[in-house]
């Protein structure tokens, strides 16, 4: 038995950031030991214990190793997320993890990476091109459906990524969908490799357009899970089997290839499939 | 050399994915055919969707885990369609063996399950065993000699095409013999034994709660084979049908042991954890080796090998 399962730790929140008015970022301190220490995509499960209120997997969006933090970023779209909305410095949460394989990392020293993020999925991307930094010379795709929900640009600039936001309704930067964001940079612009994250129909979009390309990219995808373990079998998806907690949540397109439902549907609670 | 026969079906090995772990979809089921275990066992459902406890439904403990995950499942219309999914061959043409779990809250709701899958399968488990099932079902049936026998009676007498029924045992009882019996004598084909342990409970001491949503669950891993073979060794002594052991089995020591204590196959679950899904192939592997080492030509000769 050599698999390190993280059992709970029960931190304080150190730090809250309002990014917009949906969305928060929490920071607490992480002490940074073996099997501990997180990589860009990979995600921690977070348990508000406080009047038994659920357990939910969340992206980790800041990996701060120097100063022994992380944070996660959450989007206010139900009770859980609610709940933790209302927390304040000082509350207490359960974290487990870090779980699940993150963005491969290896070899990417001055490669040409086009980042994209769609909504809350750019905590996972900021996280990459925060942690990357200065090694690569990335393009960073900030979308979102309306400049007050646009999480990370200006963070990301002082980072040294190019930034090219977007907007459903253009009320900062390109008007338009992240994908024709993508296909206008891709007129001018060449790249190594991509990492993507955001609403799957997003991500199914630019993956043909990436694929069209032959641009390989990484992407990050989100089932229904319960024990991220790899033992429920609650987030396998069709055909491969694959755990998304164990085997994901970041597939490259070569995996992502052979996930059929990718795009399709995803199951809820109980199992049951539901279409996009 | 690792075939083996039980109730008439014919398992290329005695390696089966245990219930309840990664079972929810045919494709996680057929990868891990694939991955080499002789047959699998779905997650248990029952007639209707099933959505389970809210997490928090799985904690690690020291020798394993506990869980609630409450037997999710989307309800037999919807999983009839993953049960038609499972490949009844792998890749190297042998034949894989499904088994469905099923639960219910009384006779009728099993029959009335049986009925509806069993064309679909090779053989079926009753799940009269599960430690943290809703009121009336899993161990509150087990636990009851009676009520075991009336399950498994109604069960057997739904299935019109002979395939066999599995009863799914539970350690927590004051005589397990007692239970396994009324289920032999009820006409069940084999018994598995056992199920998780407990119900146990986690409770984090900064949070100052139980971590489980349902506060308590079934404990299951290494920690509680022990259990297992003692209730396989007394179930081989008693009773006359076959056994299939399961409980904390993580690598081919483990897998040897219950076949001398008297079961004819074995269920691995909870050891996906550590191992990942390769743990049947490393086991097939090993136990093989072991099988040449020893001079053992067929797993039948191990079967009750302690018991003689």
């Amino acid at each position: 038995m050599n698999k390190i399962i993280n059992n709970y730790e029960i931190l304080e929140i150190k730090k809250i950031i309002s990014e917009t008015d949906t969305i928060k970022t929490f920071i607490f301190n992480w002490e940074m030991k073996e099997g501990r220490i997180p990589i860009p995509g990979q995600f921690v499960m977070v348990w508000n214990f406080l009047g038994k209120n659920d357990e939910k997997p969340m992206s980790i969006s800041i990996i701060d190793r120097e100063n022994s933090k992380i944070g996660i970023t959450v989007k206010k779209i139900g009770d859980f997320t609610e709940k933790l909305h209302n927390l304040s410095v000082g509350d207490k949460l359960g974290i487990r993890g870090p779980y699940g394989n993150g963005f491969n990392i290896e070899n990417i020293e001055n490669k040409k990476i086009l980042a994209i993020g769609g909504g809350v999925g750019m905590a996972p991307i900021a996280c990459f091109t925060s942690y990357i930094g200065q090694k690569s010379n990335i393009d960073v795709v900030c979308a979102s459906i309306t400049k007050d929900e646009l999480l990370f640009s200006e963070k990301l600039e002082d980072n040294s990524a190019n930034i090219f936001t977007c907007t459903d309704d253009g009320t900062c930067g390109f008007e338009g969908y992240a994908t024709h964001r993508t296909i206008d940079l891709l007129k001018s612009k060449s790249y190594d490799m991509a990492v993507v994250c955001g609403p799957e129909l997003m991500m199914k979009g630019i993956f043909e357009l990436l694929e069209d390309r032959e641009i390989p990219a990484q992407y990050s995808m989100e089932r229904y899970m319960k024990c991220a373990m790899g033992i429920c079998g609650q987030c396998c998806v069709d055909n491969t089997g694959w755990r998304i907690c164990v085997e994901g949540p970041v597939f490259s397109n070569k995996d992502l290839k052979k996930i059929e439902e990718f795009g399709k549907y995803h199951r809820n609670a109980s199992g049951e499939k539901e279409l996009y | 050399m690792l075939k083996t026969e039980l109730c008439g079906i014919k398992f290329q090995n005695p390696l089966i994915l245990a219930a309840g772990v990664m079972g929810s979809t045919a494709s996680s089921l057929n990868w891990i055919l694939e991955s080499g275990a002789g047959g699998v066992v779905t997650k248990s459902f029952s007639i209707n969707p099933n959505k389970g406890y809210k997490n928090p439904t799985t904690v690690a403990v020291k020798g394993g885990i506990i869980n609630a995950i409450g037997l999710s499942s989307p309800g037999v219309k919807k999983f009839k369609s993953e049960l038609k999914l499972i490949n009844k061959k792998n890749m190297n043409g042998d034949e894989n063996i499904a088994i469905a779990s099923i639960y219910g809250s009384n006779s009728d709701e099993f029959a009335y399950m049986v009925n509806e899958i069993e064309s679909l399968v090779d053989m079926i488990e009753l799940n009269v065993s599960c430690p943290h099932a809703m009121t009336g079902c899993g161990a509150a049936i087990g636990q009851d000699s009676d009520l075991t026998y009336e399950v498994v009676k109604a069960s057997k007498k739904a299935t019109s095409s002979n395939t066999p029924i599995i009863a799914k045992l539970t350690p927590n009882v004051t005589d397990l013999i007692q239970i396994a019996k009324s289920a032999e004598k009820a006409g069940a084909d084999a018994i598995t034994l056992i199920n998780s342990v407990g119900p146990g409970m986690k409770i984090d001491i900064n949070a100052g709660t139980p971590i489980l949503s349902n506060k308590f669950g079934g404990m299951s891993g290494p920690a509680i084979k022990p259990i297992a073979i003692r209730c396989v060794y007394d179930a081989y002594t008693n009773c006359n049908i076959p056994i299939i052991g399961v409980g904390g089995i993580s690598n081919y020591e483990d897998v040897v042991e219950f076949l001398y204590a008297g079961a004819s196959a074995v269920q691995i679950g909870t050891s996906i954890m550590y191992e990942g899904i390769d743990i049947f192939s490393k086991i097939k592997d090993k136990l093989k080796f072991f099988m040449k080492e020893n001079d053992f030509k067929s797993i039948d000769e191990m079967i009750g090998y302690a018991n003689k």
